[in-house]
């Protein structure tokens, strides 16, 4: 076992995949030579050089359509769109063309590629840099989904993604790359919509994801000091979607809170509310309860956006309240 | 700026195969219409009636294994890559015997199998995926060269500018082709761009040389194409062709193209513009008889026919394709 950051485990996940296949190859803004803007990258130039690592210029529809015509011929593409929120200058790419693209020819082609991108909030850096756009992405159907929250699955979710057949989105919690994980040797390797169970407790259960989980890993050890012990559910994969897991820990505590850093509106516990309200409906001893972000742009000063996103004291109150009325 | 005239001799056979192509694009574009007016065909339909001449004359400046990227208005540059007629009706109309089984429809006609790399319907898209196609071949090392072809009124969309500065940087081993067929869409190009030449006046900003053609000359279409495909393949880098055209009939379906004035439209339709009369004079100058040209067109009506005929009698796509192929897997699951 090694401590790796999770910023330092993104260049070791793309590093284990570029080693292993030579059709793995990187793109992006600042990826190259500079390390990434988040350093979420060094060392990847050094190693696989100029070729397969490329800068590309500020140019998103084109960094992401390369990465599109070059899966459709065989390569395995990774690409990386620096924020999230710089998704909506190239949603076209990623919407109309790669997520339609296999469908529409009756399965002609496959877009083996992976487009990785820091997500949401947490670093104060107003609402043009912060939004979580998980919900965007998991909304068209095309698209696989992930948001690792540690340094060990962003190296198994990243192996998972590049060798999925499939084009997906790869969320990185920015507020995270700092945050230090244990991480074993070797080569490490996850499955796609695979949630994990990172607790078990009796009374509740808490489905979450990326910047969140760790969260709602604090709120859960204050909440049990108070008498209730909740289930923690580490999403991971919003598509595929381990519907399963969710609806096994839901039915054994009668309870399901979700914990999202999206804005409101159709954030992904929407759909799993639905799901859960569908098909354990009476599982449930109380109403499935949604603890998000408002639906509001993020705002950069950091006592506002401290207040937007869900914090360890907005859960804690907010599930403790429920489960005592 | 180079303006490339008619390509010096090639033999009588391949200007003749040439003539045909363009003949088959014409007369299947012509039935395509015409199966719209009886119904066959939904939706919504861009037709290359005017200019055939570039479809088929980039296509026979290609390598069987180069790419083509087409847009919505992209019937010709599919049948022109060797498709067959009877597959492309048949998506017209909806059926399982389509190229795609009828998922895709008119504007997005995709043969791997021949190259044929997609037809795109948002403007300026394909541009940077033609780019990436480029780019797997310049690492592979392969050879292969990615083709595509847009209108004019793509210059002016963002995708346009990235994908063209990209292709440069990169020296990728991509042909951008402009079909500047005078109208985007309802509008005057002229009336909505800075510049004369939409695509030729742009090529400078991206260190590239500006390449006019008389998109209606087959012959000279060709010469033009081999040049950029040749330095292409030699990892010359990209070109920015702009071909001169234009639509005998209106943006889509819909469209009568009323916009457009009367004596403009029988300019471009006479015998001296349209590409097809125009390279059938040329063939007549050059000794091939009459007879074998009917020969050749009344070949294509027929293979018009038939093809019609057999698209019209595949079955209807069953259910089994609404939840097929949105995943590698084949199937559309999301959640276990």
């Amino acid at each position: 076992m090694a401590e790796l950051t999770y910023r330092e485990a993104i260049a070791r996940g793309i590093a284990q995949e570029m080693r292993r296949d030579e059709s793995v190859l990187f793109l992006g803004e600042d990826v190259g030579a500079a390390g990434g803007v988040f350093k979420g990258t060094v060392g990847l130039f050094e190693e696989f050089g100029p070729v397969r690592v490329r800068d590309t210029p500020i140019s998103e529809q084109a960094i992401l359509g390369a990465a599109m015509g070059a899966a459709m011929t065989g390569l395995r593409p990774i690409a990386e769109i620096m924020f999230a929120d710089f998704f909506a200058v190239c949603w076209d790419i990623v919407a109309n063309e790669i997520a339609k693209s296999r469908y529409m020819t009756n399965g002609q082609m496959s877009f083996p590629l992976v487009i990785r991108s820091g997500n949401g909030g947490g670093l104060r850096f107003g609402a043009q840099h912060s939004q979580s756009v998980e919900n965007w992405a998991m909304m068209i159907p095309g698209l696989k989904v992930v948001v690792p929250s540690n340094p060990r699955d962003v190296i198994g979710l990243m192996a998972a993604a590049v060798r999925d057949d499939d084009p997906v989105i790869f969320l990185e919690s920015k507020a995270l790359y700092p945050t230090k994980g244990e991480v074993p040797e070797g080569e490490i390797v996850d499955a796609l919509g695979t949630a994990t169970v990172l607790r078990q407790g009796e009374h509740a259960t808490i489905a979450t994801l990326g910047l969140m989980v760790p969260r709602a890993l604090a709120a859960a050890e204050e909440l049990a000091a108070g008498g209730i012990d909740c289930t923690v559910i580490d999403v991971r994969s919003l598509i595929p979607l381990d519907t399963q897991t969710i609806l096994r820990e839901t039915s054994a505590t009668g309870r399901l809170f979700t914990v999202e850093e999206n804005p409101r509106v159709l954030g992904w516990g929407a759909e799993v509310a639905s799901i859960v309200a569908e098909e354990v409906f009476y599982d449930l001893d109380g109403p499935v309860v949604r603890i998000t972000t408002p639906h509001i742009p993020l705002p950069a000063a950091d006592t506002l956006e401290d207040m937007a996103l869900p914090s360890v004291e907005r859960i804690v109150t907010t599930i403790h309240k429920a489960m005592n009325s | 700026m180079t303006t490339t005239e008619a390509s010096p001799v090639h033999d009588v056979d391949f200007k003749l195969e040439l003539y045909r192509s363009q003949v088959a694009l014409r007369r299947f574009e012509t039935r395509a219409y015409d199966l719209f007016l009886e119904n066959y065909v939904k939706g919504t339909s861009h037709l290359s009636i005017g200019q055939e001449a570039i479809a088929a004359g980039v296509a026979a400046a290609m390598r069987p294994d180069d790419w083509t990227f087409a847009t919505y208005r992209g019937h010709a540059h599919t049948l022109a890559r060797g498709v067959a007629m009877t597959p492309v009706f048949a998506e017209l109309m909806g059926r399982s015997n389509g190229l795609m089984a009828g998922k895709g429809g008119s504007m997005h006609l995709t043969s791997v199998e021949h190259g044929v790399m997609g037809s795109y319907a948002i403007i300026g898209a394909h541009l940077p995926i033609a780019c990436g196609a480029a780019w797997s071949a310049q690492y592979r090392g392969t050879d292969q060269v990615a083709v595509v072809f847009f209108g004019d009124g793509t210059v002016n969309i963002g995708a346009f500018h990235e994908a063209l500065n990209f292709a440069a940087i990169w020296k990728l081993p991509v042909v951008f082709i402009c079909e500047n067929n005078l109208y985007m869409e309802y509008t005057r190009t002229s009336e909505v761009t800075a510049v004369t030449h939409p695509a030729a006046d742009r090529a400078a900003a991206y260190g590239l040389e500006p390449i006019l053609v008389d998109g209606n000359d087959a012959d000279a279409v060709y010469a033009v194409a081999r040049t950029a495909i040749e330095r292409a393949r030699a990892g010359g880098g990209p070109s920015l062709i702009e071909a001169e055209t234009y639509r005998h009939g209106g943006h889509s379906r819909a469209d009568p193209g009323k916009y457009r004035p009367d004596e403009e439209v029988a300019l471009w339709k006479s015998a001296e513009r349209d590409p097809v009369s125009r390279y059938r004079t040329r063939l007549l100058e050059l000794g091939v008889d009459e007879p074998t040209l009917a020969r050749i067109e009344a070949d294509v009506d027929a293979e018009v026919d038939a093809a019609t005929e057999a698209a019209k009698a595949g079955a209807a796509p069953g259910e089994d394709l609404l939840m097929k192929d949105v995943w590698a897997n084949g199937g559309a699951e999301w959640r276990n």
